[in-house]
């Protein structure tokens, strides 16, 4: 009895390793790779940003067993929040989703995971898809991989295309002609409604985006002989680029661009100056790639099929780093130039990266890496970069090869054309200006620069003394940290292959 | 202490018992811990949540914080980063930029000065003085006057205010007119009217709603190209004008905010204050032919002094804390013109530098100090005897 019993059982057994064993893969043998982990994902409030990897994660869980809890702090809380919880050794954050810009300050004490071998390793993440700029800057620190790229960041101006054909204008070449453009409708009817609109909608801001749309301004004059010169510093001395005559032409275009806008310009961030954009009340706007998913979006835009975007405006003048002059555009001077106008298109910020907390556990490492990975995926990439909300602009090769992610969106085929050929442009400029990536460029950007450009656009301080307090301030500053280790952050960050 | 006498038994007697005497010198030992003992909890629970932190923030205030494998490194700096404030980089930030003296300037200069000689000499001259009142006196002149330069040199010429002044402007017309409308609301409500218990109710709600909500409030009220106010903007051509992106315009939208918050905490005060006054006061007023004017300046306000001083000083303390106001509504700006000293701190320490930060902290904590010990030492103190 008790060996037919034992038979009975082996049999049994071996019918439920079989049946296992025939089950399709998915769910049962990847869903038990991470059940049990709980991950801890902090990024900003959003909704932007946010929302992806909330609407993303159940599916995460069913594939993997991960549950994905997302935490979201004001932005601009989150630098000190990430930092302040690895320096108190809180640990409270599996993986987080940031501006690359503040690797410089949370890679040299050890507080992230080198990601370089699981990003190689990873056959679905297609590591060789995602465009070589946000490989090398986004993602890369002096040569290892720290963070997955989920979105591509870069300044373009936008126009409304319908009224530039109409009035038989050509888009904006150079910063005199935006502002000629911005002129021409400053008070004008753009969106029929019978009420003045305005020429131009930047978001000028304190504390919000003020500082990079200003960077967009100066680059043209700033950096005029490829990536490595650096727009930001003098890579000899680590003398701040902001006290001359290119600063200067800057500053003056910003506040001409000021005063071309709705009548609180200065208290509008990019929320505010998006939404006058796509309700068709702004002729042109600088922004990231945000308006063009926006822009089609029939739940909010107005300006379905009306919108273009370019490359951000040049200069035909650009400084002369030994004289502090602005000189003519040669082939000497501008070498990158297209049709004699320096473009220095900026990759303002970086795009949101994901990267992992050293200090969690192996397994937590790799469930967290799964689930950027996932994330940046093509699969669910290319959907994501094509839905406004979601704050993610293009930045995988595919992205810009494949249209018919864009097509569905409610893009038309030129529309979509137009606004990642834009992209595009930027993307394979040679002179393309890197965003300051060295410790505490959050100071130097967020507080200095931020607050001396909110003093010149409301008057409080005049061109000279606004060029004068951020020169004294960067120069404070870098000197307070260490002249020499700044220099050297700022020389291993220009340092990108291509 | 006064000390008890202690027996074993528990009675006071003249016959020495050889147990309790035998005790004596233990009971009395205990004795004399009772209180130390009894109080240590305490004194530890201060120590630790209260004087530690604010001598760790004190060290903090003259350090460089720095970020490092494996942990945050504190370097002494000494006074370097109060020194930014007052001397140095910032100084323009939290001072204001000076500029010559206008005749108007001069004139109120002048006034407040030989008002402060005025004080002075008076008190010297009178009985009760001595020589540390005296001392006091003279240095509240002192840094009083100074405060009133600053503020006066910056704001009545071409010069302009840094977030120090712009606090002081918040926190003195804010709490003057928080007082002034909480005074009127609250002798409206306390009359026999139809409807008091409602508009009680009503009056009391803005206090209850979150601060950075009341912000959000102002942010969309204010903005005249879109928001609820927008069509009566446009009705009176004001739709094109944004008054947030005048420095005065913005500081007068942050101080509308704030008292529309903090009006209803002093009329709620002052309510309870005026319906726990005598009504024989005022009947033996009436009896002896005084108008409702003499009855309210005579009689109420003499009474309801010590419940104002009250929560005038509370009011004072609290408003030098704004900050929800105006990070919300113009994140300071435009430029610095609408920044308090908080925001200021703030700012800073979202850049991560905690010393500056603390720098800032600190001075906004002597200042509130000062204020608050001088109000009390001359003005509560007196109130409160008086009544």
């Amino acid at each position: 009895m008790s060996r037919r019993l034992t038979r009975l059982l082996a049999l049994l057994v071996g019918v439920g390793l079989l049946i296992i064993a025939c089950t399709p893969g998915g769910t049962s043998s990847t869903g038990a790779r991470f059940s049990g982990v709980t991950l801890h994902v902090v990024t900003f409030t959003g909704p932007q940003i946010a929302e992806p990897l909330q609407r993303r994660a159940p599916d995460f869980q069913k594939a993997s067993g991960a549950k994905v809890e997302v935490i979201t702090v004001p932005f601009s809380d989150l630098y000190q929040k990430i930092l302040t919880d690895f320096a108190t050794k809180t640990n409270s954050y599996d993986a987080m989703v940031f501006d690359p810009q503040w690797m410089g300050d949370y890679v040299p004490p050890g507080y992230l995971e080198d990601l370089s071998d699981r990003a190689k390793k990873d056959a679905d993440l297609q590591w060789n898809d995602i465009a070589p700029f946000f490989r090398d800057f986004s993602a890369t620190y002096k040569g290892h991989v720290y963070t997955v790229p989920l979105d591509g960041d870069f300044q373009m101006v936008y126009y409304r295309k319908d009224l530039l054909d109409r009035d038989g204008l050509k888009p904006p070449e150079t910063w005199q002609d935006y502002i000629d453009i911005a002129k021409r409708y400053q008070g004008k009817d753009l969106n029929g409604d019978g009420k003045p609109d305005f020429g131009s909608c930047v978001a000028m801001k304190r504390s919000a985006q003020s500082y990079w749309m200003f960077i967009s301004v100066a680059a043209a004059y700033l950096q005029s002989q490829g990536t490595s010169q650096g727009a930001f510093f003098n890579t000899d001395n680590m003398q701040p680029l902001m006290n001359n005559e290119g600063t200067a032409a800057a500053l003056d275009v910003y506040k001409q661009i000021s005063k071309l806008g709705p009548p609180d310009q200065l208290n509008n961030d990019v929320g505010d100056s998006r939404g006058l954009f796509v309700s068709g009340r702004c002729a042109l706007s600088i922004d990231w790639g945000d308006i063009g998913p926006l822009a089609v979006d029939k739940t909010q835009s107005t300006v379905q099929d009306k919108v273009g975007a370019v490359i951000l405006p040049g200069s035909k003048r650009v400084l002369d780093r030994s004289t502090g002059a602005l000189v003519d555009c040669d082939s000497k001077t501008c070498p990158k130039a297209i049709n004699g106008v320096n473009h220095s298109p900026f990759a303002a910020f970086g795009g949101w990266s994901g990267a992992i907390n050293k200090a969690r556990p192996d397994k937590t490492k790799d469930a967290a890496f799964a689930f950027l990975s996932y994330m940046s995926q093509p699969a669910q990439s290319s959907l994501d970069v094509t839905i406004g909300k979601t704050g993610f602009n293009p930045y995988r090769n595919s992205h810009f090869t494949n249209l018919d992610p864009w097509l569905k969106s409610g893009m038309s085929q030129q529309a979509a054309k137009d606004y990642l050929g834009a992209i595009e442009a930027s993307l394979k400029s040679p002179n393309m200006v890197l965003d300051l990536r060295v410790p505490q460029s959050a100071f130097y950007e967020g507080t200095a620069l931020d607050t001396a450009l909110a003093q010149y656009l409301a008057g409080e301080l005049t061109l000279e003394q606004t060029m004068r307090q951020i020169t004294d301030q960067w120069n404070k500053k870098t000197d307070e940290i260490g002249r020499q280790s700044q220099l050297e952050a700022y020389k291993a960050s220009l340092n990108v292959t291509r | 202490m006064r000390k008890v006498p202690f027996t074993m038994s528990g009675e006071a007697t003249t016959r020495p018992v050889p147990l309790a005497a035998q005790w004596r010198p233990l009971t009395d030992r205990l004795d004399r811990l009772a209180g130390p003992v009894f109080i240590l909890p305490a004194v530890l629970v201060i120590l630790a949540f209260s004087i530690f932190p604010l001598l760790a923030s004190l060290y903090v205030s003259l350090s460089r914080l720095s970020f490092s494998e494996g942990g945050v490194q504190l370097r002494f700096v000494g006074l370097d980063n109060y020194a930014k404030l007052v001397v140095g980089i910032d100084r323009a930030h939290f001072l204001g930029v000076t500029r010559a003296i206008t005749p108007v300037s001069a004139a109120i200069l002048a006034a407040v000065y030989a008002g402060f000689v005025y004080l002075l000499v008076r008190y010297a001259r009178s009985r009760g003085r001595t020589a540390l009142g005296l001392a006091g006196r003279s240095l509240v002149a002192l840094i009083g006057g100074a405060g009133v330069w600053l503020v006066v040199d910056t704001i009545l010429t071409s010069g302009r205010p840094g977030t120090l002044v712009v606090t002081i402007i918040y926190v003195g017309v804010d709490v003057s007119v928080q007082y002034l409308l909480a005074l009127g609301l609250a002798l409206l409500v306390v009359q026999r009217l139809p409807g008091r218990r409602f508009f009680r109710v009503v009056f009391l709600l803005p206090m209850m709603i979150t601060p950075v909500g009341v912000a959000y409030l102002f942010r969309m009220l204010t903005d005249t190209s879109k928001g609820p106010l927008y069509p009566l903007w446009t009705h009176f051509g004001l739709a094109d004008v944004s008054w947030v992106t005048n420095p005065w315009g913005a500081r007068l939208a942050v101080m509308i905010g704030d008292v529309w918050q903090w009006t209803p905490f002093i009329f709620i005060v002052l309510v309870a204050a005026l319906e726990s006054l005598p009504v024989e006061l005022f009947e033996a007023a009436k009896v002896d032919g005084a108008n409702r004017w003499q009855v309210f300046w005579e009689v109420t306000f003499p009474q309801i002094l010590p419940a104002t001083s009250t929560v005038v000083l509370i009011r004072l303390i609290e408003a030098f804390k704004i900050v929800d106001l105006p990070n919300v509504l113009t994140n300071g700006g435009p430029g610095t013109a609408t920044e308090s000293l908080t925001l200021h701190a703030y700012t800073i320490w979202r850049a991560l530098d905690i010393g500056g930060s603390a720098a800032i902290a600190y001075m906004l904590l002597f200042v509130v100090t000062f204020i608050g010990i001088t109000y009390v030492n001359l003005f509560r103190r007196r109130v409160v005897a008086m009544a």
